[in-house]
């Protein structure tokens, strides 16, 4: 039992519970859960798990390989077509992607745990260090890629392999974009970003330059002039504004920022948080704040989402664990005002919302939940300069079908993108295909080889 | 609520679930358990000839494969008969029977081909008050390399002689078990029966190497680094057993011959089809091995509420029902037409039965229609092989549905032909027989 201190706290807990609450979420399946797990798996033909696969891996095949024994096999099954599949694995929504296809939803109710699977064969491989992949000849290209998130890195190995030379910016600290500060920490224990990072990068052809920001340090000008070919995986690197009164006052924080100071926590004792917490928004961001907020010790955790639970972003896996934490989900509110109590967070005046004619009105009821903290959790933007005249539309970077942006040689992927999904996975695939794009467009610009008489 | 009980050549048991003689009926401890559990009837694991036991190996006897979720589908096995001392065995049999005097109790016997052997040991056995006897011809390991088991079962003269000698020395039943691992079942049986016997027992195990252990390349079970066939039973043979008993069954020279089936039965519907198929009762180890004594009562109900349901009031009732219905290939039906039929509500769109049939068979199922992955059978190309109801994972997703007389044929584009007819008098047999003037 923590204390019940009113005001944004550490140490709420003993130390062994901040252990316990932030231990693995999917514990890993042993062999032996591996092979009946496996087993399960009907081998399809054309498998909708595959499909519905953003990166198209060969599900079948990898289920397949572990129910044969041969985990080492499976996993290059995976990084054939994700080499972040480690990281997929943990943070893939999958009750909403390959495991919602899955044929065995139909006859019980009950997908194959492809998820875990992934994760059991990726484990094995990585842990064994084992590298499938090797370099093709020096091609002379360079390339530079901004971001080494998911799209990044993805794009960055895929060049690697193909022989030209990456180097990647990024503005933080660490490699690993979303995967190091943006995920939930009981979803990627044991410093496992940091560990698949490593991994990716031991193809060997890939600097990262870390403390770079695109419009600081550098511009897409400066890129373009010194290298073959540019890939913008930047990101969203700003937060929506709630825009009411009370907006700056102190106990009222971007959820973002806590979960990347909790995933840079190694106790998580140190990282404070409110005795009654409200969480305003309906996506991922939304639940794994209020998820950990309410595992760092909060007293009471409240979800607020301005319209129902059929439309939240979050899953109904992640809604479900959020509730089984003991958050409070509320629908149907959305904030009015920040109420304040010597300068600081101490409540906040919600507005019931209802839809008329599928447009979202208030019903002029309002109501105040008492909270020491607050956390905007109601979406991302991009937020970026330095890049010059490429075109946006609604925000985000245009590019067509392969990744190709406005500018010439230079190719975008992953959240910055119009069209992102705001998906690791997602982003895993536009980065490699931008790889592919780049590596065919270089050997399109090659002379050709003349005959030999 | 049916009647179980079962009356084999004479030997009266309250149902007709026997434990073959194997590892589980060594001793009157297993045998006790396998009683109270509930079976009708106990082949006592073979006995030898008097003088030192036989020795078996102090490694594994076992091997297996398995299937979905390590479930047991077929065991192979290298222990040899017991090799418990002469006289316990008798001693232990003759307490057990008067223990359990409602049950049957059957004594396996091996000894050299040598009527001084049978002679000598058929007065001891008779002595325990035992049922019956079963002359183990079956055993394709180890003792095969003695002259006995499967080398007796492999030659029908030496079936036929000994079994004379047994029904010459002894007033109990003769039930001949016969060894699966020969050309021609019915050899052996018809000559079982010249010798006089009153039964033949069904199949005993197949010679086999389970598995190859590939870090040390030797046959599994692996014994300090060398392996060796054993005998193979359990789910796996199942099929092959079947066939055995049912070519006995309709054989017209053995025609009648009281069958006991054993091989691979693991529910009250294995046992059923045994029966069906001409078997007077049936004899059951690997499943016993796997699940323990307690899956006879499943058994027990399986089958005589199945009998209930379907108005059959006793063994007799089903008995060899399906032997007339088992032929040569050559007088089935040509004329006969089914197409596979998959319902739509219960297909989890796999895929399984579009790519089987695309890849290996008639190309006869879609993945697409209209741009939707859609599964339906296409009637022009099906030939009713029934390989898609074979693989598809849900159960009666996909059915053969017979055309009736007069459909038309979508893929022949004939109607269906309402009258018999067989290759015997196909026009593309050359041997066609001239249909009567």
């Amino acid at each position: 039992m923590g204390t019940t201190q009113s005001g944004i706290l550490g140490g709420r807990l003993p130390l062994a519970d901040y252990e316990t609450n932030f231990s693995d979420l999917h514990p890993a399946l042993d062999r032996h859960e591996a092979l009946v797990a496996s087993d399960r798996c009907y081998f399809c033909h054309d498998a909708p798990c595959m499909t519905a696969c953003p990166t198209s891996i060969d599900i079948p095949l990898f289920i397949r390989q572990i129910s044969t024994g041969n985990p080492i096999g499976s996993a290059k099954t995976i990084f054939d077509q994700n080499i972040l599949g480690g990281m997929c694995a943990r943070v893939c929504p999958t009750e909403t992607l390959c495991e919602q296809a899955c044929v065995r939803n139909t006859a019980e109710e009950r997908p194959v745990e492809i998820g875990r699977l992934q994760r059991y064969a990726t484990d094995i491989a990585m842990k064994e260090n084992k590298q499938f992949y090797t370099r093709a000849a020096t091609s002379g290209r360079r390339v530079a890629v901004v971001g080494a998130g998911p799209a990044g890195l993805a794009c960055a190995h895929r060049l690697a392999v193909k022989g030209h030379e990456v180097v990647i910016y990024d503005a933080r600290e660490k490699s690993g974009g979303l995967n190091e500060y943006g995920i939930a920490a009981y979803k990627s224990v044991d410093d496992f970003a940091q560990s698949e990072v490593d991994y990716v990068l031991s193809i060997g052809g890939i600097e990262v330059r870390h403390g770079q920001a695109l419009g600081r340090d550098f511009s897409l000008g400066d890129l373009t002039e010194q290298y073959d070919a540019v890939f913008l995986g930047l990101g969203l690197a700003g937060v929506n504004a709630l825009r009411i009164e009370g907006e700056n006052a102190e106990g009222l924080d971007d959820a973002v920022d806590f979960i990347a100071a909790l995933r840079q926590s190694k106790t998580k004792a140190d990282i404070p948080v409110g005795r009654r917490v409200v969480v305003l928004g309906g996506g991922m961001t939304a639940i794994d704040a209020a998820v950990q907020a309410k595992l760092l010790g909060a007293e009471e955790v409240t979800i607020c989402y301005r319209r129902g639970k059929e439309h939240m972003n979050a899953s109904e896996f992640e809604q479900d664990l959020a509730t089984s934490k003991g958050v409070t989900i509320r629908h149907w509110l959305q904030p009015k005002r920040i109420a304040l109590k010597d300068g600081k967070v101490a409540g906040i005046e919600l507005e019931y919302t209802t839809l008329v004619d599928e447009k979202l009105t208030t019903t002029g009821e309002t109501g105040i939940i008492a909270a020491d903290q607050i956390f905007k959790a109601i979406g991302q933007t991009f937020e970026a300069s330095g890049l010059g005249s490429l075109a946006f539309e609604a925000g985000r970077i245009v590019t067509d079908a392969e990744g190709k942006t406005s500018a010439a040689n230079v190719w975008a992927g992953g959240d910055c993108v119009l069209g992102g999904e705001d998906l690791t996975v997602s982003a895993v695939a536009m980065g490699r295909d931008a790889a592919e794009a780049i590596n065919r467009a270089f050997a399109a610009a090659m002379p050709r080889a003349s005959a030999v008489a | 609520m049916a009647d179980l009980r079962n009356n084999f050549v004479g030997i009266k048991s309250p149902n007709p679930f026997w434990l073959a003689s194997a590892p589980p009926t060594d001793k009157a401890y297993n045998v006790e358990r396998a009683f109270k559990a509930g079976w009708g009837g106990v082949v006592w694991k073979t006995l030898g000839e008097e003088g030192p036991p036989v020795v078996n190996v102090n490694g594994p006897r076992y091997g297996a494969i398995w299937g979905a979720d390590r479930r047991l589908l077929g065991l192979n096995n290298i222990e040899l008969i017991t090799d418990r001392d002469l006289y316990v065995n008798l001693r232990e049999m003759k307490q057990v029977k008067m223990n359990w005097p409602d049950r049957a109790l059957i004594a396996s016997i091996m000894v050299p081909c040598e009527e001084e052997a049978w002679k000598s040991i058929l007065p001891l056995v008779e002595e325990t008050g035992a049922d019956g006897i079963e002359l183990n011809f079956g055993c394709p390991h180890g003792m095969s390399e003695r002259g006995m088991g499967a080398a007796v079962g492999q030659v029908p003269e030496y079936i036929e002689m000994v079994v004379r000698w047994c029904k010459q020395y002894t007033r109990m039943p003769v039930i001949t078990k016969l060894t699966p691992n020969i050309t021609d079942i019915r050899k052996p049986a018809r000559a079982a029966k010249a010798g006089g016997t009153d039964a033949v027992s069904l199949i005993n195990t197949i010679n086999s190497i389970v598995s190859v252990d590939l870090d040390n390349f030797a046959p599994n079970p692996t014994v300090g680094g060398k392996g060796t066939h054993g005998g193979y039973c359990g789910p796996a043979v199942k099929p092959i057993a079947l066939n055995m008993v049912a070519e006995i069954a309709r054989d017209p020279e053995t025609y009648g011959l009281p069958i006991s089936g054993i091989g691979g039965i693991t529910t009250w519907r294995d046992a059923a089809e045994f029966l069906v198929l001409g078997a007077g009762n049936v004899q059951v180890c690997t499943a016993a091995m796997t699940y323990g004594f307690k899956i006879v009562q499943e058994m027990i109900s399986g089958l005589s509420d199945w009998m209930d349901a379907k108005g059959h009031r006793n063994l007799d009732d089903i008995t060899g029902r399906a032997v007339p219905n088992v032929t040569d290939w050559q007088y089935l039906n040509l004329n006969y037409v089914a197409k596979a039929k998959i319902d739509q509500d219960s297909c989890i769109k796999c895929g399984r039965c579009h790519i089987a049939c695309e890849d290996t068979s008639h190309q006869a199922i879609t993945q697409f229609v209209n741009g939707v992955r859609h599964f339906e059978v296409m009637d022009d190309e099906c030939v009713g092989c029934n390989l898609c109801v074979s693989v598809c994972p849900v159960e009666n997703c996909i059915t053969m549905e017979e055309l009736p007389a007069g459909a038309m044929d979508q893929r022949t584009g004939k109607p269906v032909d309402p009258n018999y007819a067989n290759w015997t008098t196909h026009p593309n047999n050359p041997m066609a027989r001239q249909a009567a003037e």
